[in-house]
Order: structure tokens, then sequence, then C-alpha cells
């Protein structure tokens, strides 16, 4: 009878509703542990400032990159999130995007209301720009002076008032060792048909025209419309090799060994190479591009201090540490940087010294409206090919003529049904 | 009389949850970002005919496929006994239960490279075909998806054609054959023709199979307009006008369906 | 032509089932890899179960998909049994309306929806959360019980409704305990209905939700665009595991001899 059918269906969710409730995160680590596992510890210096809000309920939402936070799901690793709502009593809601411009649209679009975005150096500029970010109360984040100076008054924050380095990188080339050999790496290798279906491209454009634009010879911040669109042209010749346009699906395709070759971040290709031994990252000589991830807080949040006080807390040098030994990617505090092993800060790959890093790279900044227009246009077209619109009304009018016959047919079967009545 | 009454908390829902969006896709279509009309947006669309072009043939070809494979298995159902027609019926419509993004991730694992098919390709000797990532593999996606889709409606509607309509039929000299095409099949148009809709209009406006199985190059509809509301050309005025457009051709199409279809019942224009 | 049957709706069988015992088999694997399988282990169970942004996405679809379809069977219902007694023309002016969230791609209900609640974001200080999601799922729901229900309402006796008022009820008694029973299949129809779009809904969720109210399905997304794991594997046998028991059941309580609950019912009364 449909209602033990009703009252079984009932008991079902309400059990799932129960056993969901119940999951609190564990990360007690196991009795019987290898030796490489260090248990990561958390001591902060200043616990009363972290008490300020405790008990009284605050949750802030943090929107952050895919795989960039310490969870805890590896032995022994702290899970940040989890540690800072023990200490502080404030609630995070965590959720991701996969590149800086499905952050900028998920933020114009409005409605969502989060309080810590951690957007890269040129996006950070544009949202300074178009006032999508509250000025910070440094006084809340007294654990800005672990931020190495080469970072503090970025070109994309240039008095320093909207964000606070996270974490710092360059882009490189992840590519399967056994079957490549490092000397053939350069730019150019993305583009071999040797390769074909085994290359991998960034899915966001200034990421995929950089390469292309350090490939012909270009500023990776040019606004120049001729540039772009030769830019664009080479993108499109490369789509004939390649596999896909990913981001962070690249974990999953090199680690199954889908494909071969990749551009992509140091830190990830770090995660990688500690995970799948043939894989290994190499910065092509002709120049690549030194991006920061930094922490804001846009104009729409509603709980500045806390956010400010997680701000503060990811600069803790424990948590620094924690992230940067997490995430792979290279840390811009300090004092985590002393707590690192020599053998990170010597693997050749996560921190360059700074003349290499003058020389070789180039950071991101915002470019002007019309360039950003024209890049995005460029981009659409380059992942779908085009054709040109010769005429204005040729969208419109096609609309119109399908109503019109949907009229037409409608009319004539109305005409037909009273027919068939007599 | 008062009974209608009843019905207004709806007609308000209605009216504010159905309407107004739809209204809505239209002032954003011909507005740009200060309100002004214009018909930029729209030409603009003009650009991307080509995808329109590529959504509605792979939706086609899709729904052929859907069609072919699901009527004979409709058809099969139907004559099976009563008592196993419902298990049946209930084993072919599982999958469907199941989430539709785990279903196509699914695919993904089965068509890589180093995917499973590839692995039984190789011992036997023949090499690894590319399979991912093509516009066959999002067919292949949109047929698995809304099959399903298909044999319902094909179901239902030839399980009332009565067992002695087709007995008279082979009385009146039909051979199998003869019986399916010339009475079986026309009776069943109605259901053909909701399958046909019902897998026709997913198919043409998904955007997660082409992601997630045509790897990013292969855009359909879909892809374009989530990519201008939440991915990485934000343009909320071009896509409520690419949705416009959407919008506009699903009429088309299914006032041609409608053509064909002389139910009582179907309100749908 | 028997044997040929069997075999045909094996292979077919096998074809929908093949991706999801893929899933299944590899969620006991002891490493990552989606087609080496390596050895068997509960491991990626374990972590599904502590992973909270999983735990917390079921639990708002669950809660989600209840609200919003008892919700929607109510506002439906009603909206029905108003809509079955007005004239010809508004009743079908109001049909095509309602019909249209059916029949329009998800993509378009979700992008005009997205579009609404921007809108008025701005103006109504809105967010995109909890409420929005609620509202757009029962917006795409309730046409499904208006679908379920008017069949209902239109085989029904309209004489019934009369009948119990002159023999001392009234309207509301009338209702529930003359008109209710009469058209409860299609109520309990339509709720169940609801309940399952909801439950699995990811494209009108994906542009309606906010920060703090990510369904499942989302969640799905999130995890298949990012570093794979097995714990997806293990989350699609158990979404599996449920929908067969929940399948069974509904059938073997469908199947049990219908006389004795007849007989019940008659003298009950």
């Amino acid at each position: 009878m449909k209602k033990l059918f009703a009252v079984i269906a009932a008991l079902m969710i309400i059990g799932g509703i129960f056993c969901s409730c119940k999951n609190t995160s564990e990360n007690a680590p196991e009795a019987d542990a290898e030796e490489e596992i260090e248990y990561q510890t958390l001591s902060v210096d200043d616990e009363e400032y972290y008490s300020k809000f405790k008990d009284k309920g605050i949750s802030i939402n943090v929107y952050n990159w895919g795989e960039y936070i310490s969870d805890g799901a590896d032995e022994g690793t702290l899970d940040v999130n989890a540690e800072f709502t023990k200490l502080t009593g404030i609630t995070v809601n965590y959720s991701t995007y996969a590149t800086n411009e499905e952050l900028y649209a998920k933020l114009k679009g409005g409605g969502s209301s989060y309080d810590i975005i951690i957007p890269s150096d040129y996006m950070i500029s544009r949202m300074i720009k178009e006032n999508m970010l509250k000025p910070l109360d440094f006084k809340n984040i007294p654990n800005f002076k672990y931020i190495k100076d080469t970072f503090v008054n970025p070109l994309y924050d240039q008095k320093n008032e909207y964000s606070v380095p996270y974490m710092w990188g360059t882009v490189g080339i992840i590519y399967d060792k056994t079957l490549i050999d490092e000397n053939d790496i350069d730019w150019n290798i993305l583009w071999n048909e040797d390769y074909a279906d085994r290359i991998l491209m960034f899915d966001n454009p200034r990421d995929a025209f950089a390469i292309a634009e350090i490939m012909l010879g270009y500023s990776i911040n040019t606004e120049n419309p001729e540039e772009l669109e030769k830019a664009a042209e080479k993108l499109k010749e490369q789509k004939k090799v390649v596999q896909a346009y990913v981001m962070d699906e690249i974990f999953d395709k090199m680690g199954a060994g889908e494909a071969l070759i990749a551009p992509y971040y140091a830190g990830d290709a770090i995660t990688l190479m500690d995970e799948y031994e043939d894989l290994a990252f190499a910065v092509p000589k002709s120049g690549t591009n030194l991006f920061v991830d930094a922490m804001c807080i846009p104009s729409g949040s509603k709980q500045k201090e806390a956010a400010e006080m997680y701000i503060n807390f990811m600069c803790e040098p424990d948590i620094a540490y924690a992230t940067t030994t997490y995430v792979g990617y290279s840390t811009p505090n300090t004092a985590a940087y002393d707590m690192l092993d020599d053998e990170i800060k010597n693997d050749g790959i996560s921190y360059p010294d700074d003349e290499y890093l003058k020389e070789n790279t180039t950071v991101f900044y915002n470019l002007s409206d019309e360039a950003n227009q024209k890049m995005q246009d460029l981009w659409t077209d380059m992942k779908s090919s085009q054709y040109e619109a010769k005429n204005v009304w040729l969208v419109p009018a096609f609309m119109l003529i399908c109503v019109a016959v949907s009229i037409v047919i409608l009319i004539r079967r109305h005409i037909k049904n009273k027919k068939d009545i007599f | 009389m008062k009974v209608k009454l009843i019905s207004a908390p709806y007609l308000v829902w209605m009216a504010v949850f159905i309407v107004v969006p739809l209204i809505m896709v239209g002032y954003f279509a011909f507005t740009d970002g200060n309100g002004h009309f214009t018909l930029e947006y729209i030409a603009d669309v003009a650009q991307y005919t080509n995808i329109f072009i590529k959504s509605i043939w792979l939706a086609a070809i899709a729904t052929v496929i859907c069609l072919v494979v699901a009527y004979p298995v409709a058809f099969i159902l139907t004559r099976l006994e009563t008592k196993v027609q419902g298990t049946m019926l209930m084993i072919v419509m599982l999958p469907m239960w199941m989430n539709f993004l785990l279903r196509t991730y699914a695919w993904m694992t089965l068509l890589g490279n180093n995917g499973l098919i590839n692995r039984l390709f190789e011992l036997v000797g023949i090499g690894p075909f590319k399979m991912l990532n093509t516009e066959g593999a999002v067919v292949l996606g949109m047929v698995y998806n809304y099959l399903p889709f298909m044999i319902l409606p094909l179901y239902s509607v030839m399980v009332k054609i009565h067992k002695s309509i087709l007995e008279a039929a082979a009385d009146l000299g039909c051979n199998s054959r003869e019986t399916l095409f010339r009475v079986v099949l026309p009776l069943s148009l109605p259901g053909v023709n909701s399958g046909i809709i019902m897998v026709f209009v997913p198919a043409i406006s998904t955007f997660i199979i082409s992601r997630m199985l045509g790897g990013g190059g292969n855009l359909l509809i879909g892809d374009l307009i989530e990519m201008q509301f939440l991915g990485n050309s934000y343009n909320p005025n071009l896509g409520a006008g690419i949705s416009l457009v959407l919008m506009v051709i699903i009429l088309l199409i299914m006032t041609i369906m409608n053509q064909f279809n002389d139910d009582d019942d179907k309100v749908l224009l | 032509m028997k044997k040929l049957s069997r075999i045909y709706i094996s292979l077919v069988l096998m074809f929908l089932y093949a991706p999801i015992f893929v899933l299944i088999v590899f969620s006991f694997n002891t490493t990552k890899s989606r087609s080496v399988m390596s050895g068997f282990t509960f491991d990626w169970y374990q972590k599904l179960f502590q992973n909270e942004l999983i735990m917390m996405s079921l639990r708002n679809t669950l809660i989600i998909a209840v609200i919003a379809s008892l919700s929607a069977t109510i506002l439906g219902t009603a909206a029905a049994i108003g809509i079955s007694s007005m004239r010809k023309f508004p009743k079908m002016v109001i049909i095509n309306i309602t019909n249209i969230p059916i029949i329009n791609p998800e993509i378009v209900t979700g992008v005009s929806l997205m579009l609404l609640f921007v809108f008025f974001a701005a103006r109504m200080n809105l967010e995109f959360g909890f409420v929005t999601l609620l509202i757009a799922h029962i917006t795409f729901n309730v046409p499904y019980v208006i679908l379920n229900v008017m069949p209902k309402i239109r085989q029904m006796d309209p004489h019934l409704y009369e009948a119990a008022q002159d023999l001392g009820c009234n309207s509301v008694q009338a209702f529930f305990k003359v008109v209710l029973p009469e058209i409860l299949p299609g109520v309990i129809s339509g709720l169940l209905m609801s309940f399952t779009f909801s439950l699995d809904d990811f494209v009108v969720s994906y542009f309606t939700s906010g920060s703090t109210s990510q369904t499942l399905p989302i969640t799905i997304y999130s995890m298949t665009r990012r570093k794979v794991s097995p714990e997806i594997n293990a989350l699609s046998t158990i979404i599996f595991a449920v929908v067969v028991i929940v399948l069974i059941v509904k059938n073997v309580i469908e199947n049990r001899p219908v006389k004795p609950f007849l007989k019940a019912k008659e003298e009950g009364r």
C-alpha cells in the first residue's frame, strides 16, 4: 500500500538527515602510523584575540580555489578550517571555484555574500578598480608582519590596502619524464603533434593567452587588439592537439596517465610529483608568469572583523606552514618558510631566487575593459570557432520567422480542428 | 465560484516565478548593462551559429539513436507476461534514478585512453582509440542518459495496444514485419512523439555532458550559456540572448512535433 | 524471435548498467586507479562519511527535497482544483504557462530564475542561499503536481462534492472527506515525482544556490572537476544501493494482493 511506502521513505529520509547531522570531522591520527608522517600542531601567539567571537554563533563564507587549503585529508595534516572553528568559535562555510573569471562572475552576479575570497593578482586589481573589495583594517591582522617584504605593496595593490598574500608560484609544464626529455621542454612542446591528444591546456583565458603571447614574443599584458588576435589564432592552431581544456581536472588526467603534458602551476606540480614518480616539472626558458593569490574581503561581506580574524589566522606560522606543505605552492610567509625542510627550499621549483624571478617571470596586471572584453570574446570564439555576423538583423529576423511559422501552424491546426467538428 | 480562488496562491506564484523570469530573460537580452535598448547582444548570437547547428545536429543524432534502440525494448517489454513486465520495467528504469552526474562521470572513466574499454582492446591487440573528448563521446553520453526517457513514453503507449488487435492483424494475413509497420508503428506514434521531445530538448541544452565528455573543446549551446553567467566570460546580456534564441528554436520544434499529435489531452500549444 | 528479444534486451541492459557496475567495483579499489583493480578495501567509504562537505550537502538536499515537494504538492493540488473549474480560455492559458517549466530546457529555467534573483538582490537585499534554492525547486515541482492531479480531478464525479455538502458537510469537510481521497493517487504520485526531481536536480540548483546551501549534485559536480577520489565511487555505490532498495520495496508493496485491502476498505466505511 502506498502508505507503507511513504512510511518507509520517511524513515529513510529521517535516517539520512540524522546520519548526516551526527558526523563531526575527526582528525585523530591512526594508531599505526608510518614513520614519514609528521603530525602538525597548532600554537598561536595571541589566543585572546581569537576568542573575541566565541559563542556568538557567527559564520563566515570562504570562497577559494579548489585544492587550495589544508583539509586534513592526508594523515597528520591539519584541517585548517576546523582548527579555526575550534579556536574562534566561528563556523566556516567553504566553497570553491576553478578560475578567477568564475569568481568574478559569481561576485558580479550579486546575491552571494562571501566574506573571504582569494583571487589572483590581476583579478585583484580589476576588483579594486570596480570597487568590489573592502579595505582591510590591518590592526586586526597583526600577523601581516610575517609576510615577506617583496610581497608587500605589490603592483596589483600598490598601497596594500585590500589584500594579504596567501600563496604564490610560477607557471610551468608538467610532463611524464619517462617519455619526454627535459631539454625538449619549452612552450612550443604544447603544440607538438607527436603528442597529439596527450596535451592538456588551461581552461581560462589569461593563462592560455599568456602562453601564446610568450611564444609570439608579446608581453603577457598586451592590450593590442592585433596581438590578441594573433595569440587567439595560435591557440586555435593548438586546438587539434589538445585533449581537453581543464583546470584542476589535470590531477586526475595526469595521474591516470591519460595525458602526458600539461601547463600548470608549480605548487600543484609538486603535489602531483609527490604522488606519481613519473611526473616532472620544468619552467620553460623563454619565460613564464609569476602569480600571487591573495586574500581579500568582498564589499558585500557582512562579517568583516571575523573575516579579518580568518586572514590573520591564515598568516599564523603554523597554519601557513600547514598550507604550504599540503597544497604545495610557495608561501609568502617568512616564519613558515623558515620551518620548511631544506629539501623543499632548494628543490629549484618552489623558491627560485629573486634575480631569476625578475629576469624570467612577469606578473599579470589587469587589462583595460576593452582588452578584457576582447580577450573574453576571442576566448569564447577560440573554444567554439566562429563566423562573422554579417548583419545585425540576422538573428532577430530568424527568430521572427520561427515565431511566425509557429503561429501559422497553430492557426492552420485551429481551422482544421474547427472543420473536423463538422 | 469560490473554488477558483483556491488556486490563487499558485497563480501569484506562477506569475512571479515563471512569467516574470522569462520577461527578465527578454529584458536582459534586449538591453545593455545600463538598461538601454539594443540589438547588439541578440545580433552577437549569430556568431555562434555553428554551435547552434552542432548542438541541434548532435541532439538529433542522439534522439534518433535513442528511438532506434528504445523502440524494440519497449515493444519487447509489452509482450512479456504481465507479472514480469513491472519488474523488468523497473530494472530498465533503475539507472535513470542514479544521479545524472555520476552516470556521466562513469563514462569518463570508461572511455579514457587508459580506461577500462581501451584496456580491453589492448588485451585483444587493437591499439587504444581516442574515445573521450570527442563529439562521439558527447552523443554517447546523451544516448546513455536519455534512453530511459525514450523507453518510458514508448512503453506506456504500446502497452495500451491490445493484444487482440495484433491477433486481428495476423488473422487478416499480416506477417510479423507487416504487423509491426502497419499496425504497431502508427498506433505508437504519440509515444514516439513524446519520446522525441523528452530526449531532444534536454540533449540540445545540456552542458554537463559536453563539458565532462567533450573535453571543453566541443562547446554546445548549454556550455555557451553557462559560460556567460557562471563561467569564464561574464556577459549576462549575451547569455540571455542565447537563451532566448534557444527557447524560440524549441518552440518551433515543439509546434512542428505537435502537428503529428492529435491527442486531445495534449494541451501544449 | 524470442531468443533474439532476450539477447537484445540483455545487451541494452548491459549498456545501461556497465558504467554503474564499474563505478561500484572500483569503489573498493585500494588505489585511486580506475582501470586496474589492486585490492579490496572499505577505506573510501570511511573517508566518505568523514567528509563534512558531502554530509552537509546531503542534509541540504534532503531537507530541500522534503520541503519543496510538500509545498509544491499543497500549492499544486490547490491550483489543480481551482484550475479545473475555470472556463476554457483562462484554463488553457494557465495550463500552457504551467507547462513552461516542464518543456523549457532546465538551463533556461535556471538562468531565468537566477536573473530574477539577481535583479531583486540589489533592490531587496536578497541573498542566494536556502531561500532562493527552495523557491526554484518549488517552481519546477508544482507543474508536475498539477500534471498528476488534474487527470484525477477530471475522472472524479463532479457531483460528489455537492452531494457531500447536501449531506451536511461544509466546504472544508467536503474537501477532505470526499474530494481528497478521490484525487489522492494523483497527489501522491505528484509528491513522489517532485521529491525525486528535487533530489536529483543539478542544473537549476547550480544557478540558484549560494555558498551555504550546496546540494549533493552540486558537490558531486565540483568533486569531478578537481582531484578525483574514489570517494565518488563509494558515493555512487551507496546511492545505487538506496535506489535499488527503494524500488524493490515499492514494487513489493504494489504487487501485494489487493483483495484483502479492498475488503477492509469496504468494511471500514
